[in-house]
């Protein structure tokens, strides 16, 4: 009895490996990832990078301006989660299953969500080009409407999470709507709402980088134009301060996190 | 010290009921951080409005050109330079490249997450293998690809190496966290037992976080998608992204944008069901 479940897990354990194996290769045709190049390229990429991928004493001198444009990215990025995060409230609180005010606007407000959340931001900022050109403002806004769809989820399951005993408590003293949101709701989740403010603070700026590179602004585009014209030493200082704006900004994220979590 | 908290508490709300404003929580660390974090995020959003470079943009204008854009792109959507077997075989290839980095990722990040969680291994390892899972994460996922493009040439080997750089960071910081979970009484039974480091790992520890890993694996799938797309349109990846790149850039066809978008949205929700489920039958189970 007890070899037949072994066997039979040995058997589903060989059954899913030879899947993966199948899925893996046929991935492996229809990408033409080529194994072999792939794992020589990363000795090869280790090498180039030693030889060119640092900066000089040349490239430092445009570090004034490299900073200029990280600190326009670093703006667009926190401004972009912050505004996010009200509208991301206000559709979290009507959406959420424990404060939504009735079903059908529930669902709207879920739908809603689960479209901006699944356009990608490469995407928002390709569609948004088109209006607003290659100022912040593209960057903003492809980044203001991922923040938006992500935050809306993250927030609605903190709610839902949060706050179901005391929202049904307040109810039966008979507490109204607007006082239960004010006095229960938004207090009892601000530090997890904070929590993933920050998260997408952070995440904007990775983001921000590929924007950048997509719309020709911020500090992925500073990359893109001396990576273009070979200046590699240039482009590995670009590199080495997004490193520590990230860094930074994840230190002082969990700093906050630490003491009001 | 809990029964003094409580007179104070009374002899607070009776100060309220008399008239005397008190205020309603005590001013700690906590909540000074908390409004602290929200007044300066609030005041760097206002000063980012003030400092952006607008370039005489006017926002009205824009602002309008962008909803009729939205308009045409969701409402009209057509496909002009390429079939509709075209655009499904370039998502195929999306999915791909999505596929071998979340493969690849998981096998590499199993390995560095055993050595990685302070439970299974010594604090020095965790603390390296950590704080190099910090740097990776720094770099964003593009210039990690089109760092190794130098070396392997712009295409789907760059991505895939590139991309996973990312997964096996993000990884390595899920899977570790939920080995870290394993009580300590199990491991330490192991160990009394005589099982060696490796048994305990694969007998004890992967099983019994295998439904965490899972989750976590599918939800690195769903995000690795998103990054494969951006991947196409940024660094020619190839796929669906490079499609969207090129009606975008090239060919300036909004309506091509839009039917685009459409394969893309139906994949990543297609995706996000399925990880639902997923979950609940792991939750179930």
């Amino acid at each position: 009895m007890q070899a037949d479940i072994f066997a039979k897990k040995k058997r589903n354990t060989l059954a899913f490996l030879l899947l993966l194996g199948a899925v893996t290769i046929l991935a492996m045709i229809i990408t033409e990832y080529n194994a072999l190049k792939g794992f020589a390229s990363i000795p090869k990429a280790i090498q180039w990078g030693m030889a060119n991928f640092y900066p000089t004493a040349e490239s430092l001198e445009k570090l004034p301006v490299i900073l200029d444009k990280l600190q326009e990215t670093l703006l667009v990025s926190i401004a972009a989660a912050t505004a996010a995060a009200v509208f991301a409230l206000l559709f979290s609180i009507l959406g959420s299953n424990t404060t939504r005010v009735n079903a059908f606007f529930g669902a709207i407000t879920r739908g809603i969500a689960t479209v901006f959340r699944n356009i990608d931001v490469a995407a928002w900022a390709l569609i948004l080009l088109f209006s607003f050109g290659q100022s912040a403002l593209t960057g903003y806004f492809a980044l203001f409407f991922g923040s938006f769809g992500f935050l809306t989820r993250a927030f609605t399951e903190t709610i839902d999470e949060v706050s179901g005993d005391s929202v049904e408590a307040l109810k039966a003293t008979g507490a109204g709507y607007f006082s239960i949101i004010f006095q229960s709701v938004i207090p009892s989740s601000i530090p997890q709402l904070i929590s993933w403010i920050l998260f997408m603070i952070e995440t904007n700026i990775r983001s921000a980088t590929l924007i950048g590179l997509l719309t020709g602004s911020g500090i992925g585009f500073t990359f893109n134009l001396y990576y273009k014209s070979l200046a590699y030493d240039t482009a590995s200082l670009v590199v080495v301060v997004i490193i520590a704006a990230i860094l930074l900004i994840e230190y002082a994220s969990n700093y906050v996190r630490k003491v009001i979590l | 010290m809990e029964v003094k908290e409580q007179l104070g508490n009374v002899t607070a709300s009776a100060d309220h009921l008399l008239g005397k404003r008190m205020p309603a929580k005590p001013l700690n660390k906590a909540a000074i951080v908390t409004r602290l974090t929200l007044f300066i995020l609030a005041a760097l959003t206002v000063y980012a409005f003030y400092s952006f470079d607008y370039k005489e943009l006017d926002f009205a204008d824009a602002l309008l050109g962008t909803f009729a854009n939205l308009k045409t792109i969701f409402l009209e959507p057509h496909l002009k330079h390429f079939s509709f077997g075209h655009a499904l075989y370039q998502v195929m290839i999306t999915l791909g490249l999505a596929f071998l980095t979340t493969l690849f990722g998981a096998i590499i990040a199993v390995l560095f997450g055993l050595l990685a969680a302070r439970n299974l291994s010594s604090k020095r390892v965790s603390i390296v293998i950590k704080s190099m899972v910090a740097f990776i994460r720094a770099v964003p996922t593009v210039l990690w690809v089109l760092i190794f493009a130098v070396a392997a040439g712009l295409g789907s080997t760059a991505a895939v190496i590139g991309m996973t750089f990312h997964s096996i960071g993000y990884l390595i910081k899920a899977y570790s966290e939920s080995f870290e979970e394993l009580d300590r009484g199990v491991i330490e039974a192991l160990q009394a037992s005589g099982a060696n480091w490796w048994q305990i790992a694969f007998q004890a520890v992967i099983p019994s976080s295998s439904t965490y890993m899972i989750s976590w694996t599918f939800l690195r799938f769903e995000i690795n998608f998103a990054v494969a797309v951006a991947m196409g349109a940024a660094a020619g990846a190839g796929g669906i992204g490079f499609d969207m790149f090129m009606a975008s850039s090239f060919y300036l066809d909004m309506r091509e944008i839009g039917a685009i978008t459409y394969f893309i949205l139906a994949v990543a929700i297609t995706l996000e069901v399925f990880a639902a489920k997923i979950k609940r039958k792991l939750k179930t189970a």
